[in-house]
């Protein structure tokens, strides 16, 4: 079979996860260097429906397991399950997304297998002469960056959302290998009792195309309908500054930078947000900044590739008709 | 309740950094060093358990170089009732994985714990990993980024909600388990300085490898499964910032919206 390069994919609700695209998109990448080749695990009960949608997106064997006790995803049964699949076929690397669910497995898996685990990386690498998975990931909140290299296999990987292109439609379709795995119940500690889902089904801020995000310069809880009204239109995720979220404005979920969340969309709208180093580091690297602000004189407004100058309250409910005038909607 | 705290002292999160010219890492000279933001919601959480019970210990445990000894003597003033630093040249270079490997042995050592805290991230490196694999390393359950942790009324178990893509997951781990402590937990108190005081003459251990029976193949550089290659600064984003201003909102929305779609091309 020679060497494979796995990618563990996420689902829920019998859905892949698109970020799963984005790791099978690096895995591509991999196993090119490597002269390897890109097989997906899938664990879960009945979830084998989504060995075809792999195999279209470039995996070329998919491993799938049908137990009962990984019909909800536990750190424990995946960490079991993982390592069992990784001892019996000796896959060169593991690429998942960088996801809640992977930070909370993977570390387990790697302690387990005895191997590196190189979290959230934008690029990965190979060296032929040793054999080795190596990778670049920002480190001290994107103020360095920094190329690690994993002297074990499985080198373990996981890919931050946005830094890779997802993979496209053009594989060839996949073998399909059901593997036969038991999983105790007790062997599935850390098991998620239930998902409490917010009412709306809101993009998700890290993997968010578009984010419109607010600061301190919102003035109030009830003024973010003018940003929700713009993130409605250009189908965005709302982000807010830490000043916007320790007034109470915003949940937590909804911080950007340094104590909230990385975002690297195409587009960052940020309104009424001075940019603070801790915001900052969270928003940096998405490709284009719309920076919005009174003080023309602000940080963000020297970084951003967009100052527009005046005040938000005037602004953005000009910019939502606009767009929606364009957007024909 | 036993109560034990990770806390990782990293550089101040307002700092600006330079790296060293031969690529090894960050240059830490001069650097303003601090609690890992995350590890003080961890403390805050197990001081607070501890106050509610009436009854208890909370340890806080670091590895690192000397000046960490000051990140734990910070703990004890918040509150914490001894602490244990793992120090010794023979630490240095440990990733992630040896880094919980050497924490858990310190546990088992110091403890045994009903509890553990540890930060769902340190905001150095940035690995989220120490936290789960310490869990790994001691055999025991974990929940991660929790928010918001509730103690079963037998203390035999926790109830953890913890933030998840699109919503919030709810674990509940039988003790003793590993939480990893996310923002929105609580907010951290500020040292007394009754307790700075009291800080001084609490119980600081240090232990070596050796204290642990742990072998130059399981810390340290030997110990570790990943190696830096290299650290550089990170790409700058060349800023050619186009200014909008002087102009009607209407007008400025629409040269923005042009300029979006015919010069940006990302809408
Ligand atoms: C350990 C630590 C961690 C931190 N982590 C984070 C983090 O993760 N994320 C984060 O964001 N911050 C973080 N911070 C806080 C950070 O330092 C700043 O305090 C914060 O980002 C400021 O938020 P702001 O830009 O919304 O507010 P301000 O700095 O007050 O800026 C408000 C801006 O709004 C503009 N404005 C006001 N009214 C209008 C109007 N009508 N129209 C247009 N513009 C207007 C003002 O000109 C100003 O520039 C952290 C700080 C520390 C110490
Ligand atoms: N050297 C260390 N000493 C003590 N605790 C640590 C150390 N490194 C990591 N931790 C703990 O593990 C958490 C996550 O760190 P990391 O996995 O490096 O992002 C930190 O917030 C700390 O609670």
């Amino acid at each position: 079979m020679g060497s494979e390069i796995w990618v563990v994919a996420e689902h829920r609700g019998g859905q892949l996860r698109r970020p799963t695209l984005e790791a099978l998109g690096a895995a591509r990448q991999l196993a090119t260097a490597a002269g390897a080749a890109v097989a997906a695990v899938v664990l879960g009960k009945n979830a084998g429906g989504l060995a075809a949608e792999l195999g279209t997106h470039g995996a070329a064997r998919v491993l799938w397991v049908d137990e009962e006790n990984l019909d909800v995803y536990s750190s424990g049964g995946y960490t079991h399950a993982l390592t069992e699949l990784a001892r019996a076929h000796k896959p060169l690397a593991i690429v998942f997304a960088a996801s809640s669910q992977a930070r909370d497995f993977a570390p387990r898996l790697a302690a387990r297998l005895d191997t590196g685990l190189l979290p959230d990386c934008i690029e990965l690498g190979w060296d032929a002469a040793s054999g080795r998975v190596s990778a670049k990931r920002f480190i001290n909140s994107g103020k360095a960056l920094a190329t690690v290299q994993v002297k074990t296999s499985p080198a373990l990987v996981t890919t931050r959302p946005k830094a890779f292109a997802p993979a496209g439609a053009d594989g060839a379709g996949a073998e399909t290998v059901k593997c036969d795995l038991k999983v105790d119940a007790a062997q599935c500690y850390g098991k998620v009792k239930e998902y409490e889902q917010p009412a709306a089904t809101k993009v998700e801020l890290t993997e968010a195309d578009v984010v419109v995000s607010g600061g301190r310069g919102m003035k109030g809880p009830a003024e973010f309908a003018v940003l929700e009204e713009l993130a409605q239109v250009l189908g965005a995720a709302i982000g807010a500054s830490r000043a916007a979220v320790d007034a109470g404005w915003r949940e937590h979920a909804a911080q950007v930078g340094q104590t909230g969340k990385v975002v690297t969309p195409k587009l960052y709208i940020a309104c009424g947000i001075s940019g603070a180093i801790q915001h900052l580091v969270g928003m940096t690297n998405s490709k284009i900044i719309v920076a919005i602000n009174k003080d023309a004189d602000a940080p963000l407004m020297k970084l951003a590739d967009y100052a527009v100058v005046g005040d938000l309250f005037q602004l953005v409910p000009a910019l939502t008709q606009e767009f929606k005038r364009v957007l024909e909607k | 309740m036993k109560i034990a705290v990770c806390i990782k002292q990293v550089p101040d999160t307002s700092a600006a950094l330079k790296v060293k010219p031969d690529g090894s890492g960050v240059d830490t000279e001069g650097l303003e060093f601090v609690i890992s933001p995350y590890d003080e919601y961890g403390l805050e959480e197990a001081l607070r358990t501890k106050e509610k019970l009436a009854t208890g210990e909370v340890v806080v445990v670091g590895l690192g170089p000397e000046r960490v000894a000051k990140a734990l003597r910070s703990g004890l003033a918040m509150g914490a009732d001894r602490a244990v630093h793992l120090a010794d040249a023979a630490f240095d270079g440990s990733d992630a994985i040896a880094t919980a490997r050497a924490l858990a042995a310190a546990l088992k050592k110091a403890g045994p714990f009903d509890l553990v805290w540890a930060g769902k991230e340190a905001t150095d490196d940035g690995m989220s990993t120490v936290g789960a694999a310490l869990a790994e390393f001691l055999g025991i359950p974990h929940a991660s980024e929790v928010k918001k942790a509730e103690l079963s009324a037998d203390k035999t178990s926790i109830t953890c909600w913890s933030e998840v893509e699109g919503g919030t997951a709810v674990v509940e781990v039988k003790l003793p388990a590993v939480l990893t402590a996310q923002k929105g937990l609580n907010e951290p108190r500020y040292a007394s300085l009754k307790g700075i005081m009291m800080a001084k003459k609490k119980e600081l251990a240090t232990y070596t490898p050796a204290d642990l029976g742990l072998s130059a193949e399981q810390v340290g550089k030997g110990g570790s499964r990943s190696e830096v290659l290299k650290v550089e600064p990170p790409p700058k984003k060349q800023t050619n910032t186009k200014l909008i201003k002087d102009l009607e909102p209407d007008a400025a929305a629409k040269e923005l919206v042009r300029l979006l779609r015919e010069e940006a091309k990302v809408i």
